[in-house]
Order: C-alpha cells, then structure tokens, then sequence
C-alpha cells in the first residue's frame, strides 16, 4: 500500500502563481487611477463652483445650466454633429469606392496604397496647416482660379462664418479617408477567394457581386470603421485649432476647443469640466454598446 | 453532356511555371479523377477548365468550342468547392437562386428548380437558413445543389469532402457515385485522397509537379503502374519498393536484393517479367511488390509463381480486417499483409510467401516500368 | 496585406473591357493627385521667395529655388517671444518621444503577456477597463492631469509630457500585444514551463524575441502617435518645452508682422519629416498597426 503524502506549495510557487497579478496591477492601479480616477475628478468638478481654481464644494448642476446657456456652446455642438456626420459619410464613401477600385487587381497596388495612407502619418496640426494654405482665399485655390481666367469665382470658406466648417471637413476627410480604404481593402481581401469564384461562375456582374455578395459581408467593418471615424470626429481638437482657430470668432468651435479654451484661457474650470463630462458622455453613449455587442460576440 | 480536350495547356503564375504541357482527352459522361499530391497543379488544372484561370499557352475544348476566352458563366459548367463557398449572407434558397437570379430566370422556374433540387438532395428543411447554422454535411450538399440547379454539362469538384469527417466522407462519395450514375454528366473531380480516385473514376488521371504520368481506369493504374511514382501514389499500404540488381543464372532471372547484407534475398522472376529482362543482366532495378503480394506462407491457394523466405517479425499492425507484419529487408520496413489468425508477434522467425506474377519491376535510374 | 495572385478569372476581352480598365485607372490617377497635391504645393511653396509667393499662384513651381524658408524655419523663425527657429522644439521632441516610446511598448508588452498567457481571475475585465480607457476624450483627464504634473512638479516640463504619453499610451500598447499575444499558441509557454522557466525567464527569453514584429507595429504606431500630439503638448507644457507640433502651430499662427507662408511651409514640412519618413520605410508594419487598432475584443 503505497500512501500519499500532501506536500506544501512551496512558497516560489505560490508567487509566481501572483506574478502576473503583481506585473499587471501597477500598470492596473495607474489606469484606474489616471482614466477613472481623473474621469470621476473632472466628473465632480463639474457639480462644483470651480473658476479659476477649484473649488470643492458641491453645487449641483449650477455649471450645466451655465453650459447650456452659453451660445457658443450650442455653436460647438452643432459643429460636432454637421462636422461628424459629412466627415463619416465622406470618408466612408471614397474609402469604400476606393478599396474596391483597389480590389481589381492592380499591379501598382502597393504603390497607389503608400500614396492614399501617407496623410494618415501627419500631424493634424500640418494638416491644418497645409490646408489653411491651401484655402487661403488670397493666395490659395480662390486665387488660383480667378488667375486662370474665372473672375468672379469665390472659395473664401476659410474666412466665412458659415463655410468654415466645411473647411475643417474638407481637411479631415483629405487626412482620413485613406484610413477608411486601408480598412476597408483588408475587409475585402478577407472574403475567400473561392466564394468570388463561385459568383463568377454563378454568372453574376462584377457590380452585382460585390453589391450582393462581397459587401454584405463587410457589416461589421463598416461598423468598425464608423465607430473609429466617429472618435476621431468627437476628438478633433488639432486640426480645428491648426486650420481655423476656430474662427472666425468661434464659428468652427467644437466641444474639444470649447472645452480647452474655458479651462486654459477664461479659467472657467467648472464649464470646462461640464463641456469634457458631456464629450465623455457622447463617447460612451457610440462606442459602450458597440465594444459590448463585439465582446459578447466573442465569448458565444 | 459534353467531352473536354486539352491541348498542350501550359499555365504559369508570374516565373512559376505549374502546369507544364498538358494534353487530355475526356470523354462526354466519363467521371475523370485528377488526383496526385500537394502542389502538383490538379487544382490549377481544375481552374484552367473552368475559366477561374487564365491559361498561358495551349487550348481547352468543351464540347469542341474552344473556350480559352469564355469566362466561367458562359462555359456550361458547375463547381463545387472544398469549402463550399456559400453566399454566408444569404439563405440556402438564395444560395441556390442567385446564379438563377443574376441570368434573369423567371421567379416560378427558379420556385422549380429549387423545389426540384431540394427534395433531391434532402435539403427542404433547410432553405431558410443560413450557411453559418448549417452542418459541414448539409453545407455540402448544398454547394451540390447550386451547382446542379444550373444543369451545366460539366461538373467541376475540386477536393469537395476534404473537409468532411471519415464516416460523412464514405457516405458522400457514394451520394456522388450515384449522382453521376443518375445524371450522366461528364465529371472532373480533384483529390489528394487516391482511396477516393479509386472508388469513384471510370479513369484517373495521376498528377505530378505539372505532368500527368499515367491515365488510365482505376485497375489499369492499380495493376499496370507505368513508373514508380504512380505504383507508389496509388495503394494504401503504398508498395512496397526494394533496390536490387537483375542477376542470370542460365534460363532463369532473379532479382538480387539485400547483396551487401547479412541477409540477402534472391526473389525468382516469372515468365511474364524475365522475358522482360532478358538483355539486362547486371541492371539496377526496383521491384515493386504490393503488401497484399506478400502473405503468410500457405495461406492462400497454391499457385506458380511463388517465392518462400523467412523473416523475424519486426512490428505487428492489426487493423481489424487484416494485420500487416513489418520486417526489415535492405534497410527498409517492408510490409506484408496477413490474416489477422496468422499473425506472430514481434521478434518471432516469420514464413513469408510472394506471388511472384505481381511483382513489378522499375528501372532504377529512368523510374519507368520495364 | 494579402495580395491576391495575379492569374485571375477568365474575362471577356473587347472594347468594353479596356474601356473600363482605362476609366479605373484614370480614377486611381485622379485620386493619387488628390492626395499629393497638399504635399507638393507645401514642398513647392516652401522653396519660393515670399515675392514669388505673392506674384505667382498655389500651384506655381518655384522659379528660383531657395532654401532660404527653410534654414529660417529650423534656426530664426519667431515661436512666440524666442526666435530660434524649429530647432529646440524638434529637439524637445526627440527627448520626449524616445523614452515615452520605449517605455510605453515594453510595458505594454508585459501587460498583453500577463493577461494572455496567464490565468487569473478579472483578466478580462481588467483588459476591458483598460481598453475602454483608449477611447475616451481626452478632454477629461486634461484638468487633473495640470494639477496632479504641477503637485509632482513635473507641470511644464519634457520628463512631464513623457509621463502623460507613457500612461495614455498604455492602453493601446497593451492592446497591441495583447491581441497579439493572444495568437502565440499557448503550448510554447507550456512547454517552457515544463522546463522549469518563470514568469519573467518566459517572458524575456522566449515571448519577447518572438514579438518583433509585434514590436515593431507598436513603436511605429506610438511614435506616430506622440510625435504628432498636440493636445498634451499644448496643455501640459509651457514655452522653451513644447514640442514640435506646439511650436510650428505658434510659428503659423503668430499675427505680428508679415505672414511668411513658405517658412510656414517649410516648419510644417520639418514637423513632418520624421513621422513621414517611418511611414515610408516602414509603411508595411504602419498599416498593420491601423488595422490592429480596428480590430476590437
């Protein structure tokens, strides 16, 4: 009869069973602390009567009423929603359109990709920049054409508080809308070859394939790609501040620079605070129930 | 139903060439096996007849039209996949519509032809869900229904049950043997699996690196292998392969093996195969004997041709209907097949018995058949 | 990404055929010049005179070429009340992206292997707060953020932007390796712990000289990522530490005198240079890195 006796975990073991607890809970405290700490601070501050310096009594929705009341609160907001939605249009559009001209088996192809990705790689700030340049309607496109011989033709967008904001679309959708067709190519590259095969046997038109076959399939790319679209437009602070300033005035303000300027220039801190809680707030209310849907997709 | 030619069809995929001049003459309604290991192109064969490729030289006729230019729509063909490649989006009845939708058939004929199908292939129960729902078996046959649905003259497969368990996979091919006896189409048919050739081929089509080395009907290339490749492709357990030298004593012919071993083997050639040799005392050969030509001495039928050795046993294989006995002769492992009663176990001093008539001999530097 | 062969399907030749084929490739054509359009006019305007600037038009090539915007650009250009041009703040730049780069990939890795290769209970919530935290705007953590620098005393400083980089950085680092790791079939770590490797023997011996490519992604997409930051540069140093994205927005947008456009192209060009020049060397791996970022769960 051969007994068994029960050894002690030995002590090494047992912590290096911990290990990866002990690795990931510094960097686990750091994020608690410096995203939902900060969030639930900022999150207080805006109940607060914070000016200049932080004042820690709570106040109730004193500073949301002052947010909702300022003007060029609503100026910003309606920016974000016109600016968002013909940004995501927009890109989606040229990057679908051009990852299928993409998808015809070009020899270049690589080349061509380099070309439409490269603004991806640029600050928003040079962005702005070059495209303030560019639009500038002295020197820029406005003046170009009235050289070419169209005197009476006018782009002074840039200038005009009604346009601008269609500058800061223009601008982006240039930067971004290599992103949507980077995205998008590898969707389409990811459907089997031999389901194409079967549709070119099928008989079907290249139109009606990739209409009624190869783009159904893309559902949930397109999903992906306008959630990212959609953050990138929530944020848009660099290239608001680079292109316009966000003038003239505060025609092109968006929350993201409404928010900087209350908190930095007219220290204003509890506004500033509400404005970055009611960002966050935009945030969750797209991208929670869409990292929920995909996560709960994975587990099944 | 329609007969397909090849002639002298080349393909090449940038400096890579794949097929290397191939010439084929299927006959309307045969069931043709293209079969041969990975990477020897009888998937790009496949391809090329059906327009999913473009060709780089030489011709394809279907049905005597050349069709080197006719994309796959217009050449009257069906494919089935190895993975099927169904519309995942799609409903099965869309599946099987959608060819039938983008030729603009009318709604009732394609209510026909979907009914028609479905209660063939026992699919009626599935034609509103979708692909993801489905069974690797239903998946299949419901490839096989979009492809028959477009009653196409040539049926394409290319490695359809691969994907399939062992058990799915005999019953299918037996579905598909019956299909072709029910419909009469011509079938061309890739596998790597030659147990598959063999059942389903009226005549296979063995593939190597490019070439086909033999065509021919199933026992034609079982029995009559034209060189070492297809005698050791085709058969599972494969040939058995042993290097020796043709050696003349007089009237008779050997094939000497193991010289520079311990134990060689002399193996006595019939009639049929020394009138072969005559000229060739002193070549290098192989003789190729299949793990069913050698058996346990005594236990089949007596016969003229046979050849007695002993062995000790070196591994004992069970596989339920017979027992395969290894042994070592020339460095290798060469295998025998016995009844399962006449096994002994390892290490034991075996009788070991050959039918010499199924010998067959290689000429050791061309691989050819002599 | 994948290319397909390029064999390809039987079509029907003809007209129609060629026709279409030319009209693609014209639109590819259309939408290349689209695109480096920007970029040529910012090149072109940067080598003109401001006379040439003013006499000519946006899409004018250079007459005489001068480099004169340039080397005023990098040395004499006025960032507010100093004029020493880009130069400092590029520098600035390179202190602050280097460390905050490095930092931020290795501990991101250590993270993805921790909660990959290593059971324990909450990984996958703890992986999912710290995603989330990728997402958010920044906008709310900027106010504690000033406060919590300026109590460490690192408010206004380089070593504080690094800081602020490294823990926003994070939660895509972790990311990347994560679902990178996540690939890594578990036997090779089981294996190693069957020969009797630790944690970190594992880690640093075997997982980490299998990451490279790994690796790679992350760095070119964290670099890309804090070399072009503005927000965090704006809000969290002052003066002599901003970086370069800080001070090419000053240089551009500083209304005293006259607007010198080709010194603010050539700022903008030198801004962009490093960032541009990754992409185009390492654009392979780049696009990786977008494509992972896309990819969620």
């Amino acid at each position: 009869m051969v007994t068994r006796t029960q050894k002690p975990v030995p002590f090494s073991q047992k912590f290096e069973s911990w290990l990866p607890r002990i690795v990931v809970s510094p960097l686990f405290a750091l994020s608690l602390f410096f995203v939902y700490g900060f969030i639930g601070w900022t999150l207080y501050i805006s109940f607060t009567k914070s000016g200049v310096m932080p004042n820690y009594t709570f106040e109730g929705l004193s500073q949301y009423e002052r947010l909702w009341a300022t003007p060029r609160w609503y100026v910003a907001l309606g920016n974000m929603f016109v600016f968002s939605g013909l940004f995501i249009v927009i890109s989606l559009t040229i990057g679908i359109f051009l990852a299928i001209l993409l998808d015809q088996r070009v020899r270049i192809e690589g080349v061509i990709r380099t070309i439409y990705l490269y603004p991806m790689a640029l600050s928003f700030i040079v962005t702005g920049t070059v495209w303030k340049w560019i639009l500038n309607p002295g020197l820029g496109i406005q003046n170009f054409v009235r050289k070419a011989g169209f005197e009476d033709f006018s782009f002074d967008w840039l200038v005009n508080s009604d346009y601008a904001i269609y500058t800061v679309v223009i601008a982006a959708v240039w930067q971004s809308s290599g992103y949507a067709m980077a995205l998008f190519l590898a969707g389409l590259r990811s459907v089997d070859d031999e389901i194409l095969k079967a549709a070119a046997i099928d008989g079907a038109s290249a139109f009606r394939t990739y209409f009624s076959v190869v783009l159904p399939i893309m559902r949930p790319v397109f999903l992906s790609t306008v959630i990212i679209l959609a953050h990138l437009a929530i944020k848009s602070f660099d290239l608001v501040i680079a292109l316009t300033g966000g003038g003239p005035g505060y025609a092109t303000d968006m929350p993201a620079t409404f928010m900087y300027a209350f908190a930095f220039q007219r220290s204003e801190l509890g506004v500033a605070a509400a404005s970055a809680v009611m960002m966050l707030t935009t945030v969750i209310a797209i991208v929670v129930p869409y990292l929920y849907s995909e996560l709960r997709g994975k587990k099944r | 139903m329609s007969d397909i030619q090849l002639e002298n069809v080349e393909k090449s995929f940038g400096a890579t060439q794949v097929i290397k001049g191939i010439n084929l003459s299927i006959e309307a309604g045969e069931f043709v096996v293209l079969v041969g290991p990975s990477g020897c192109g009888k998937s790009t064969l496949l391809n090329l007849i059906a327009g999913l490729e473009t060709i780089t030289d030489g011709d394809v006729f279907i049905g005597g039209k050349r069709v080197n230019d006719t994309p796959p729509r217009d050449r009257d063909i069906a494919m089935v996949f190895q993975s099927y490649a169904l519309y995942p989006t799609k409903t099965v009845r869309n599946n099987i519509t959608f060819g039938m939708v983008a030729r603009n058939i009318p709604k009732a004929d394609q209510d026909a032809a979907v009914q028609e199908i479905s209660t063939l292939l026992q699919i009626e129960r599935l034609l509103s869900r979708k692909p993801g729902q489905l069974s690797g078996g239903q998946r299949q046959r419901v490839a096989m229904g979009r492809a028959l649905v477009r009653k196409p003259d040539v049926f394409l497969f290319d490695e359809p049950l691969s994907n399939l368990d062992a058990k799915l996979r005999i019953e299918m091919r037996t579905e598909i043997k019956k299909l072709h006896q029910r419909l009469g189409k011509t079938i061309v048919y890739v596998t790597h699996d030659q147990i598959e050739a063999m059942t389903l081929a009226s005549r296979i089509a063995v593939m190597d690196n490019g070439h086909i080395r033999q065509f021919a009907d199933p026992a034609t290339i079982y029995e009559d292998p034209v060189d070492l490749f297809v005698a050791g492709f085709m058969g599972s357990p494969p040939m058995n392969m042993l290097p020796g030298k043709i050696r003349a004593h007089g009237d008779q012919y050997f094939v000497a093996t193991g010289q520079a071993d311990d134990e060689p083997l002399d193996f006595p050639l019939p009639p049929s195969l020394s009138k072969r040799v005559t000229a060739m005392d002193g070549r290098d050969v192989i003789m190729g004997l299949r793990p069913e030509a050698i058996f346990a001495a005594g236990t089949e039928l007596p016969g003229a041709h046979r050849f007695v050795f002993e062995r000790s046993v070196s591994v004992v294989e069970p596989t339920g209907p017979d027992t395969m006995i290894l042994f070592h002769h020339v460095g290798l492992d060469v295998v025998a097949r016995v009844r399962p009663e006449d096994a002994q176990p390892e290490g034991t001093l075996f009788q070991f018995e050959t039918d010499m008539e199924k010998a067959k001999l290689f000429d050791a530097k061309t691989t050819l058949r002599i | 990404m994948n290319r397909r062969n390029l064999g390809g399907i039987v079509q029907q030749k003809g007209a129609r055929h060629l026709a279409m084929r030319a009209l693609l490739f014209l639109t590819l054509g259309v939408f290349c010049l689209y695109y480096l359009a920007p970029l040529i006019v910012m090149v072109a305007t940067s080598l003109k005179s401001l006379e040439e600037i003013r006499t000519g038009s946006l899409i004018s090539l250079p007459q005489d070429v001068t480099f004169d915007a340039w080397s005023k650009a990098w040395s004499s250009a006025c960032v507010g009340v100093r004029c020493d041009g880009l130069k400092p703040f590029f520098w600035n730049s390179v202190a602050m992206v280097v460390p905050a780069v490095a930092i931020s990939t290795i501990l991101g890795a250590l993270n993805g292997y921790a909660l990959t290769k290593w059971q324990f209970r909450g990984a996958n919530v703890i992986f999912a707060l710290i995603l989330f935290g990728a997402f958010i705007p920044f906008q709310v953590i900027l106010l504690p953020m000033a406060r919590t620098l300026g109590v460490l005393g690192l408010a206004g400083t380089i070593p504080g932007l690094v800081f602020v980089h490294i823990i926003y950085g994070l939660a895509f680092t972790t990311l990347f390796f994560r679902n990178f790791f996540i690939g890594v079939s578990d036997g090779i770590i089981q294996a190693a712990q069957v020969d009797g490797a630790g944690f970190f023997g594992i880690f640093f011996r075997i997982v980490l000289p299998m990451s490279l490519p790994a690796i790679v992604v992350t760095v070119i997409w964290q670099f890309t990522q804090i070399w072009n930051d503005f927000l965090f540069g704006i809000a969290f140093t002052v003066g002599d530490s901003n970086p370069v994205t800080v001070a090419l927005n000053n240089v551009v947008n500083t209304s005293t005198g006259v607007k010198e456009y080709n010194v603010d192209m050539a700022a903008a060009i030198i801004a962009a240079l490093p960032t541009l020049a990754v992409y185009v060397i390492a654009g392979a791996y780049f696009v990786r890195g977008l494509s992972a970022g896309a990819v969620k769960g």
